[in-house]
């Protein structure tokens, strides 16, 4: 045992304070790369775009409404491609890459379990189903600016989440494995009716199939603004939780005595997660792994506490699926791979790479 | 060596009932702890010694009062709660991945908004609390790595950190060797000694419940059968009628010992 040789050891500074630094050196990493990410996405592509012009270009517009004019920025094709195609689609990638995360990385914190990812509660099996249902009996439809599809996604998404959520607490409290039992139940039954459809549209395949991997090829604008404000405010509900769920790993008893209502905060923590995951999966369709390994990547950065791993999984996600999309788009071009794919193919590799290291250290 | 706060406080339980389902654990359950006081739970499996704390602590729904210095519980705001009453549980869970010193500052939630980042003065709290508890070289190391002794210490100063003014220790020492539990209850007992903290604490090992309380309440099918100075409530009378059990109690320096026998040779096959 080492604890006497610890014992003795009379640290320089606090080493509490120490862990407290090296998270936030890597919440500023993090968030620098995420910068990084985003301009590298609007750099490359199928025309390429010169960084200095990018870069002008965004400052003219961000100033524009101070009456500041920035010179040598883009104009014509690269303007609009820019602004119109690759900028939304970059900051969707960044939204969606965040919230899946951050909704991972809670769901993971709420139920103590590793293996939680946003999709347990029937979240994508409800927002499969449809999207699966407007694209067989209403293609091409649109409320306004929005497509109908996002609607009829997030729609089903909180449909499952809610049954699931109904089911479960009915069945036996927010707690524990019921409500999970309840979440693989509803996934099932949407997952089967879904399919259904599916069958008896077979025309539609192609289509489904291709939401159902995950895209972000069509980003627009009307995109971001339709998630924005869910996302938001699911993300910063969760942001605030993070203490909560540090209260809540170390039991119901526990927690109760130290003057926090765990069944409450679960139930905040959960319907925020979904909140997010749900307007994720309307815009992008079902892009697997960001919600499940991006979390386990925080955590090996900055220590297991929620408060420190839930903004460091926020800019990680993002930051990911940002390069994710930019591998997407240019592995093949001018084909692009499913999303879905790309965070697979790319994603596993270095998480076995990190176990492997891990399991090294110690 | 001084951890700010008022002093241990009183506590009161008044015709305390509780049931699991239909089925009744306590029954008209009434106790004092005076400030400073240590009052060991003591029973046979099942008698309801944990239910009567998590009923004290508020967590088991209940009839009956609670009283802290004269302040009934139930109404009392949960952060107010657990800014008088801290508890360790039986069995403690030990959450993956925190270091000790997180660990250990959990225990400032109470006194401060769940949104608030944790200010200087918790940090002095919990820094302080550690060194007491000789955790201060273990502050890095992740409690899932602790032993079973140090786990211990490292509950205990999260409670403490709470800055509570009465400590309810379930089995305290359930999960530890002989060794381990006389320093763990030594901790308390210093502590209770220092700070004048009120302890209510369950003990099913009755030679330690009689060293290191200074008042036993025997709980039997529910109900407190027998409550007072430990050498009044530990005879051998009371452990053959409550626990079924051969034993004969010896006088020891700090408080009565219980001796297990054996049965005689002829009811012995």
């Amino acid at each position: 045992m080492t604890a006497t040789a610890d014992g003795t050891r009379s640290p320089a500074a606090p080493p509490a304070a120490r862990t407290r630094h090296r998270a936030a050196l890597v919440l500023w990493a993090a968030g620098v790369a995420l910068v990084l990410a985003m301009l590298a996405g609007v750099w490359v592509g199928a025309l390429p775009l010169p960084p200095g012009a990018v870069v002008a270009t965004l400052a003219d517009r961000a100033l524009a409404p101070l009456g500041v004019d920035v010179g040598g920025g883009l104009e014509g094709t690269g303007a609009a491609v820019l602004l119109q195609l690759r900028l939304p689609r970059v900051v969707l990638a960044a939204l969606v890459g965040a919230g899946l995360a951050v909704a991972g990385a809670a769901y993971q914190g709420v139920f103590r379990n590793p293996l939680a990812d946003p999709y347990l509660l029937g979240a994508a099996a409800g927002a499969g189903l449809g999207a699966t249902l407007v694209i067989a009996y209403a293609p091409g439809t649109s409320l306004g600016p929005v497509g109908v599809v996002p609607l009829a996604a997030f729609a089903g998404a909180l449909l499952g989440v809610g049954s699931a959520l109904a089911l479960g607490t009915a069945a036996g409290g927010s707690h524990g494995p019921t409500l999970l039992l309840a979440g693989v139940a509803v996934a099932s039954f949407l997952a089967a009716a879904q399919t259904l459809v599916q069958q008896q549209n077979t025309d539609d395949l192609r289509e489904v199939y291709g939401w159902l991997l995950g895209q972000l090829g069509r980003a627009q604008w009307s995109d971001v603004l339709l998630v924005l404000p869910y996302l938001g405010v699911a993300c910063v509900v969760l942001l605030l939780c993070g203490r909560a769920l540090d209260v809540l790993a170390v039991g119901d008893d526990e927690a109760r005595s130290l003057g926090v209502h765990p069944g409450r905060m679960r139930l905040l923590v959960i319907v925020a997660a979904s909140l997010a995951t749900a307007s994720a999966v309307a815009v992008s369709g079902l892009i697997g792994f960001v919600g499940l390994v991006v979390p386990h990547i925080a955590r090996r950065l900055v220590g297991g506490s929620n408060a420190r791993v839930l903004p460091a999984a926020l800019l990680t996600g993002g930051a990911f699926l940002v390069v994710a999309d930019l591998v997407a788009r240019v592995v093949l071009a001018p084909a692009e791979l499913p999303i879905g794919v790309v965070t697979a193919f790319v994603g596993a590799p270095f998480f076995a790479g990190l176990l492997w290291l891990g399991a090294r250290r110690r | 060596m001084s951890t700010p706060g008022a002093g241990g406080a009183r506590v009161e339980v008044l015709g305390l009932s509780a049931a699991f389902g239909r089925t009744r654990v306590l029954e008209d359950v009434r106790l004092a702890v005076e400030p400073g006081g240590w009052t060991a739970v003591i029973g046979p499996n099942g008698s309801g010694k944990s239910t009567l704390l998590r009923s004290v602590l508020g967590f088991h729904p209940h009839e009956g009062m609670v009283r802290v210095d004269g302040v009934p519980t139930t109404g009392m705001p949960r952060r107010e709660r657990a800014r008088q009453l801290a508890y360790a549980p039986q069995r403690p869970v030990v959450p993956e991945g925190v270091s000790t010193a997180d660990y250990v500052a959990l225990g400032r939630t109470p006194h401060r908004s769940l949104l608030a980042a944790p200010r200087p003065g918790d940090h002095r709290v919990v820094a302080e609390v550690m060194g007491r508890l000789e955790l201060t070289g273990l502050a890095d190391r992740l409690v899932t790595t602790l032993s079973g002794g140090e786990q211990q210490r490292a509950v205990l100063a999260r409670a403490l950190a709470q800055q509570p003014r009465v400590l309810l220790l379930d089995e305290p020492t359930a999960a530890l060797d002989l060794g381990h539990a006389q320093q763990v209850l030594d901790l308390v007992d210093r502590l209770r000694r220092q700070d004048g903290l009120t302890v209510l604490s369950t003990l099913h090992d009755l030679s330690l419940a009689g060293q290191y309380a200074d008042r036993l309440a025997l709980l039997s099918a529910g109900r407190v059968v027998a409550e007072g100075r430990p050498a009044d409530v530990l005879t051998a009378d009371a452990l053959a009628s409550h626990y079924g059990a051969r034993a004969e109690v010896v006088a020891g320096p700090h408080g009565p010992a219980v001796l297990p026998l054996r049965a005689p040779d002829g009811d012995r096959g």
